[in-house]
């Protein structure tokens, strides 16, 4: 009996695992809808910590990076919060305009460069949207019986999202809307400082330079912080095919939409060992010769993303229209 | 063993895979299960096993459903006192198990590990060129599989020379912690003190080199990434299943390259390969074989409803010879890609350690593949029993030199 050990359709599902479907959206504030996202094969999404965030590939070739505000302890949606910028480059547009329950986005990662250190107290500070990476650590927090507050500073009460799931906490909640309370006094709120005590920030760029001036009293690495700023290669990842140069092998292969990197190489008669090939654990870590690979692992943070000397086939694409590989 | 079924459509079965029989030759009662359903109670310990690849990857990469806090190993420690303070990563569930996890993932990653290639290659060399210059003849147990790794790995924790003769017999007490209470955990049980504390002491900032894996988990617990009261009992964790599973794998490699000389012919044409066969050796032999979980909810699995807080027996062995999922599974075969295995697990807690063992691993065939043309057995293998891990005490070989 012959059995094949690539259950038929295995390549398809490779690449469904990096779409996600839009399952709901829904508007939470003035200009701030969440989306529900599920996998495109309606299987387990990677895991996650609080601080993760995921890239999105849109439609319109733009990758965007939002972070997740979700319940990690539901292993088949994602949630993300997604403020529609006034300036946005297409970005947020496309998502507040064109994305519809349906829709589906590529996926990358999930990454954490904001992770969650362990300690028995902590103070949260969140301007804005700023607000979603902070939501999960504070439900894990409480969840492990720290002692938290949060200060949430916004425009107005109205642009400011997720207050319904805030307002179980009570008074470790202080919610300061400027348009009511005018400008806010962070060393009020941090108080004296702590050792021990982390302080977790995201939100504008204004806030967090206002809060390092304050922490620089503060035991270092006490302020951790996240801001995103949009990706801007100038190149859209490709949706379209690629080749790949194997170039120990000497041979060239094209990588269509519907297969991953890991199996194109794999037609080629080139098995490159892997194992969870969900970006995870690293073991088809491949050298990149040249090309720029469009990274979708949740192994390499920024600095090593720039290297650009690696990458993980199992989920990693192209951006350009050629890569090579010391395969 | 003796199968039978309850009115509820769930096979039973009163076999005890920590017998010693079944630990010599567990096969026959891996495919008895496997073939029995997706799910069978073990009526002996009054557990779940799975045997089958699909449900035991689902279980394992389930973690909201299948819990490992409550203990990894058939004690449940809702109800029961482990024999030491729990494991910071396999005992652990998120959210305590993420920054243990993501410390020990960056400390122990490929990348990571790129510093240590040409220094365990060298060493490699120098041990097989010592090996071969005894003569063809050699027990692979002895004489490479238990040595290579305890020469290179506690230099890379960075632990002090003395006391090393302590890590296989903590480790094989460790795995076999993991059965019931039968005669091997009786066994080990007169030096649980003096071992523990011994590892336990080596898990000190103090006692670590300044450069090793131990000294970046310190590093890290002075970042604030993980708090100083971790930061040892990670050591531990390096130290518990570091060393053992290796040696084991290590062994289990070139059991399957002894047996079959194509598969070895195979290597020396193309050393490359030298990691491919060490995870088909990995899938082959399963060197952790078993590992528990408990359910967190009523889960449903093939038809049956396995209730909350019951423990769960995952066969990662028989899941990794599993014909639904393998093609000729009982074969050792370099042509198999054997990705996907669940040797080292799969999901979060799947095996931290697995860049570490590929490189041992590497290192050993890259260096005795160079040397050897051929490598045959010259008598009968023994097994060493141990209720978690597959493990061979000899495996006599003669080589012909290259």
């Amino acid at each position: 009996m012959l059995v094949a050990e690539q259950p038929s359709g295995a390549a398809r599902r490779a690449v469904d695992r990096r779409l996600v479907r839009v399952v709901e959206k829904t508007p939470v504030a003035d200009g701030v809808v969440t989306l529900t996202l599920a996998a495109a094969d309606g299987g387990r999404l990677p895991d996650w910590a609080p601080g993760a965030h995921v890239d999105l590939t849109l439609a319109n070739g733009l990758t965007r990076q939002y972070s997740l505000c979700g319940d990690r302890w539901d292993a088949h949606t994602y949630r993300v919060g997604v403020l529609l910028e006034p300036a946005s480059r297409g970005g947020s547009a496309h998502v507040h305009r064109e994305l519809e329950p349906g829709s589906l986005v590529g996926l990358g990662g999930p990454r954490n460069n904001f992770p969650l250190v362990p300690a028995e107290s902590y103070l949260f500070v969140a301007g804005g949207i700023g607000i979603t990476p902070l939501l999960p650590m504070i439900a894990q927090a409480d969840l492990l019986g720290a002692d938290w507050r949060l200060l949430y500073v916004g425009r107005r009460r109205s642009s400011m999202a997720f207050l319904d799931e805030l307002s179980p906490y009570g008074d470790r909640v202080v919610v300061a809307p400027r348009d009511e309370r005018g400008p806010v006094e962070l060393a009020g709120f941090l108080g004296a400082p702590r050792p021990g005590t982390p302080v977790y920030a995201c939100g504008p760029a204004r806030l967090l330079a206002g809060l390092a001036d304050v922490c620089a009293a503060w035991p270092a690495r006490t302020l951790r912080t996240e801001r995103f700023t949009a990706v801007d290669t100038g190149m859209p990842a490709l949706a379209t095919s690629f080749e790949v140069e194997l170039r120990r092998t000497g041979r060239t292969v094209t990588v269509t939409p519907d297969v991953s990197v890991l199996e194109a190489v794999a037609t080629a008669g080139v098995e490159v060992l892997s194992s969870c090939r969900q970006g995870t654990c690293g073991t088809c870590e491949t050298t990149v010769l040249a090309g720029e690979p469009d990274h979708r692992d949740s192994l390499l943070d920024d600095d090593e993303r720039a290297a650009g000397d690696c990458m993980y086939p199992c989920v990693s694409r192209s951006r350009g229209d050629r890569l090579v590989l010391d395969l | 063993m003796s199968l039978l079924e309850t009115s509820a459509g769930l096979p039973v079965s009163d076999v005890d895979p920590f017998s010693h029989d079944v630990l010599e030759d567990p096969l026959p009662m891996h495919e008895q299960l496997r073939e029995a359903g997706p799910v069978v109670h073990l009526s002996r310990y009054d557990v779940f096993a799975l045997a089958r690849y699909a449900e035991v990857h689902a279980a394992l990469a389930d973690w909201q459903q299948f819990q490992s806090a409550a203990g990894v190993g058939l004690s449940n420690f809702r109800t029961e006192k482990p024999w030491r303070p729990p494991s910071l990563l396999l005992e652990a569930d998120p959210p305590r198990h993420d920054a243990p996890r993501r410390v020990l993932a960056k400390v122990l990653g490929p990348r990571a590990l790129r510093h240590l290639h040409d220094r365990w290659v060298a060493d490699a060399e120098q041990l097989v060129d010592e090996v071969l210059a005894a003569g063809p003849e050699f027990d692979v147990v002895p004489a490479l599989a238990q040595v290579f790794p305890l020469r290179v790995f506690p230099d890379a924790v960075g632990i002090g020379q003395s006391g090393r003769e302590n890590l296989l017999p903590y480790g094989d007490h460790a795995f076999n912690a993991f059965g019931p209470a039968n005669d091997l955990v009786a066994k080990g049980e007169p030096r649980v003190a003096e071992l523990s504390g011994w590892v336990g002491e080596q898990c000190r900032r103090e006692a670590l080199s300044d450069d090793g894996f131990g000294a970046a988990i310190w590093a890290m617990a002075d970042r604030g990434e993980v708090t100083p009261e971790q930061a040892p009992l990670m050591v531990r964790s390096l130290l518990t299943a570091g060393v053992d599973t290796t040696v084991h794998g290590i062994s289990a490699v070139l059991y399957g390259l002894a047996t079959h000389p194509e598969a070895w012919a195979r290597l020396r044409e193309e050393p490359s390969l030298a990691r491919v066969a060490f995870d088909e050796a990995v899938r082959w032999e399963s060197p952790v074989q078993t590992f528990f979980r408990t359910t967190t909810t009523d889960v449903a699995i093939g038809g049956t409803v396995v209730p909350e807080g019951r423990k769960v027996l995952m066969f990662l062995s028989a899941a990794n010879r599993d014909p639904r999922r393998w093609a000729e599974p009982d074969r050792f075969d370099l042509t198999r890609d054997p990705s996907g295995h669940v040797g080292f697990g799969m999901g979060l807690h799947q095996c931290v350690g697995q860049h570490v063992a590929r490189l041992e691993a590497e290192a050993v065939l890259t260096a005795l593949v160079r040397r050897v043309r051929s490598i045959e057995l010259t008598g009968p293998v023994r097994r060493h029993h141990n209720n978690t891990l597959r493990a061979l005490d000899s495996l006599p070989v003669r080589v012909v030199p290259a």
